[in-house]
């Protein structure tokens, strides 16, 4: 893995638009000033989190976040390796309720409502806040199955509805083009870029409201992660899209907005151009410029 | 001065010794089946039938079946199974091999396969038959020819018997019912065993001794002399074919041993079907649902050691807990007006099964535990993404990709429980029970009934016969159909398994 400098030098060298400005943070250090971090009011949001605490045991991964993720807009988490940023990529789908140890504190509001009332039936939430792992995860099943998995959990869908939303949700995956010929033969037979984007047309199916990507592309030859990148940016048209990234110059490309955490604690977070350019805190520009490890 | 680079060292023995088990694992199994197949298969075929002229002036007729050196040391002596019980009061004859001055074999020399007293050697003098007497070369096609038609009523006899009477006589246990029916179905058997008999052989051995033999007792006969290969083959099949189709006779030494091949199968079948849904509820239990703490862990190491109990001590708590407990209240409850005789206070198949079942439990929730545990967790959290519930998680994802791993454990119990003697012994198995558990007769599945089972029948023949020589090749050929049985049976599965995951997808391996 690239260490931050590095990543920037060679999106700087390689990569068009929006890293070109992320590499003159590395020429252009600018003081961290004080004020508010987060800068962003005009932007309705569709996540809302309060005050999170989350502790694996005695071992806190989180503490006391608090951020708003706006709708529609493409959100990075960005920090090193065991900040915390997955565990709160996890705790907006609470997949966390799997383990018996995760102890939590605090809120999240989807929309408004808040996900741990005692109401919302958890695979609903879910459904409406998709989520794309690390790697690639299709079932063991054809490609057809795999995208319309999700649908038949809802059941009352008939054969031609699927078919049409299975075609749609690999269009908008960009994978129809490459699978439309064999949906039957099995999807452990695809790529790994095809793979992961089969996934996000799994999650797409369900018309999820939020896409959670956990480091979607950390697995994949660059070209397939320039598709998944191209991907993410198109699809903030249709939801709001929160991803984790070790990539810095991942994050500068597709991101609106960006929050860097460190040992479990928001440090700053703000627009994309801004973090990157002119970051107010010393802590961010380091991390973001290589200085830190 | 240019360095070589070090001469690469060699890795020693190890992969040699490694191989070499291997290689002696194999030899090992390859020389079990093929002595099996050698000793059970040669058995059945008709070998030539050697006429012995000794020094002394003896003469003897029979098949040679080893040699060996004399306990004194003094030359080698050779065994000949002469057969003629009747005549001879054994059926062995032990012949110094420097007293044979003569060997020959004659084409007339004459096999009878009898109901009683075994085997026959010798000549055909005449037949005695109801259509007059038939003497020398005559005798031999009238022989062949009325054999055949006493066979075809034999036939016809034993399926009145099976369809007919003895529906009739079970019904007729039961309740008050017509015995006009089973007079007429008697009547007509009787018809028949009077149209097989009247025909006489007069036999003579190779040293002269005649013996008149009722032809309805004789099963079949043959020349093996005279026989071609291609006719040795067919009754080799023939042989084979009644080996694995009919019942036991003379006390297990002789006839087939369908009942016992219907028994391991039905039995083994039935255990499978109770030890699935118990063993793989059990193994979702433990891994996926139950909280993973020191009593789960102490559980665990409990199912790990029960695998390792002595099967003997499931047949006593099959015997205490199923047939006298289970089954001795199902007794008072249900079948009270059959006792004190026992129904299923005894034992039988369905108490045989469950315990089998419980002996092969352990396998099964361990391997479906393993194959539950390799599923990555990535799959699990990519279905709850989806909005899935625990429960669809499971059924949909989970385990369709565990099924080759729980038919693994499946494969593992079958093998464990079609080879187990001990406990059958205790709960069900029998000596001899020619009625199969399955039959025409509602409720069609008898659960109560006895059955036999290749593992016992071995035991049963090899130890319980009068003759251990004669018997050894039946040992070695019902051991054979052991072996081919289990090994259907996990065909089965592994074909199964393999369809499963052409369809699933293997796992990827960690």
């Amino acid at each position: 893995m690239f260490s931050g400098a590095e990543a920037l030098m060679f999106s700087g060298a390689k990569a068009p638009g929006r890293s070109v400005t992320a590499m003159s943070v590395f020429s252009t250090p600018h003081p961290a000033p004080s004020g508010p971090i987060i800068d962003f009011d005009r932007e309705a949001s569709c996540l809302e989190i309060e005050g999170l605490t989350l502790a694996y045991g005695d071992k806190p991964a989180l503490r006391d976040l608090t951020l708003r993720i706006p709708r529609h807009r493409v959100t990075a988490f960005i920090g090193p390796s065991g900040c915390g940023k997955s565990t709160l990529l996890r705790a907006l789908n609470r997949l966390h309720d799997l383990n018996e140890e995760v102890r939590r504190e605090g809120r999240i509001r989807l929309e408004g409502e808040d996900i741990h009332a005692p109401e919302v039936a958890v695979a609903e939430l879910r459904r409406r806040v998709g989520m794309v792992f690390q790697a690639p995860n299709p079932f063991p099943m054809s490609i057809y199955d795999n995208v319309a998995f999700g649908l038949r959990l809802q059941g009352g869908i008939r054969k031609r509805q699927m078919d049409d939303i299975v075609e749609w949700a690999l269009q908008s995956a960009a994978l129809w083009e490459e699978v439309k010929d064999r949906l039957k033969s099995s999807a452990w037979a695809l790529s790994g870029g095809q793979q992961q984007r089969l996934v996000i047309a799994r999650t797409l199916a369900v018309r999820p409201e939020v896409l959670l990507l956990d480091e979607p592309a950390s697995a994949l030859d660059p070209i397939s992660t320039l598709k998944i990148e191209e991907l993410i940016r198109n699809l903030k048209s249709q939801l709001t899209l929160v991803l984790v990234t070790h990539n810095m110059q991942q994050a500068a490309r597709v991101s609106d907005y960006t929050a860097f955490l460190q040992q479990g604690e928001l440090v700053e977070y703000g627009s994309t151009d801004t973090l990157f350019t002119n970051p107010r805190l010393r802590r961010t520009e380091n991390y973001i410029t290589g200085r830190m490890a | 001065m240019s360095r070589r680079l070090p001469r690469a060292r060699g890795e020693g023995p190890w992969p040699w010794l490694a191989a070499g088990s291997v290689a002696l694992s194999l030899l090992m199994l390859g020389g079990l089946l093929a002595l099996l197949a050698v000793r059970g298969l040669g058995h059945f075929w008709p070998a030539a039938v050697e006429q012995v002229a000794l020094a002394d002036g003896r003469l003897l007729a029979g098949q040679p079946v080893r040699e060996e050196r004399r306990f004194d040391g003094e030359g080698r002596e050779r065994l000949y199974r002469t057969d003629n019980r009747d005549l001879d009061g054994g059926i062995w004859t032990w012949v110094a091999v420097e007293a044979i001055e003569r060997v020959e074999t004659p084409r007339e020399l004459l096999v009878l396969e009898r109901r009683r007293w075994g085997s026959f050697v010798g000549w055909l003098v005449a037949m005695e038959g109801v259509d007059g007497r038939h003497a020398g070369e005559a005798a031999w096609p009238a022989l062949q020819a009325r054999l055949a038609e006493i066979q075809a009523l034999r036939r016809e006899r034993d399926e009145l018997r099976d369809r007919v009477v003895v529906p009739l006589v079970r019904r007729l246990e039961q309740e008050a019912g017509s015995r006009a029916e089973l007079a007429e179905a008697n009547a007509r058997i009787r018809a028949l065993q009077a149209r097989m008999g009247g025909d006489t052989l007069v036999l003579e051995s190779v040293d002269g001794r005649r013996l008149e033999q009722p032809l309805e007792e004789v099963l079949r006969a043959w020349r093996p002399n005279a026989m071609s290969p291609l006719d040795k083959l067919a009754a080799w099949g023939q042989g084979v074919w009644r080996f694995l189709a009919e019942d036991p006779r003379a006390a297990n030494s002789a006839g087939g041993v369908w009942p016992a091949i219907f028994g391991t199968v039905l039995m083994v079948l039935l255990m499978s079907v109770v030890v699935t849904p118990f063993g793989v509820l059990a193994g979702i239990y433990l891994n996926e649902v139950a909280h993973q703490g020191p009593l789960t862990r102490m559980v665990r190491i409990g199912v790990r050691n029960l695998a390792g109990v002595p099967s003997i001590v499931y047949g006593v708590f099959g015997l205490g807990v199923f047939v006298y407990g289970i089954g001795g209240s199902l007794d008072e409850w249900f079948f009270a007006e059959a006792l004190p005789s026992p129904t299923f206070g005894t034992g039988g198949l369905l108490w045989a099964s469950l315990t089998l079942a419980l002996l092969t439990l352990p396998v099964v929730i361990v391997a479906t535990e393993e194959g539950l545990a390799r599923v990555p967790d990535h799959q699990r959290e990519g279905a709850l993404a989806l909005g899935a519930t625990r429960m669809e998680m499971l059924t949909r994802v989970v385990l369709p990709m565990t099924m080759p791993a729980m038919l693994t454990g499946l494969i593992l119990a079958v093998a464990r429980a079609a080879g187990e003697v001990a406990p059958l012994m205790l709960v069900g198995v029998a000596k001899l029970a020619p009625q199969v558990p399955v039959d025409g007769d509602f409720p069609f599945l008898h659960l109560e009934r006895k059955f036999m089972h290749l593992g016992y029948h071995i035991y049963d023949v090899a130890f319980h016969g009068g003759d251990v020589q004669a018997a050894l090749p039946l040992v070695y050929a019902t051991a054979l159909l052991l072996v081919l049985v289990i090994l259907v049976l996990n065909l089965t599965a592994i074909f199964l398994r393999h369809h499963l995951r052409a369809r699933h997808g293997a796992l990827p391996r960690h």
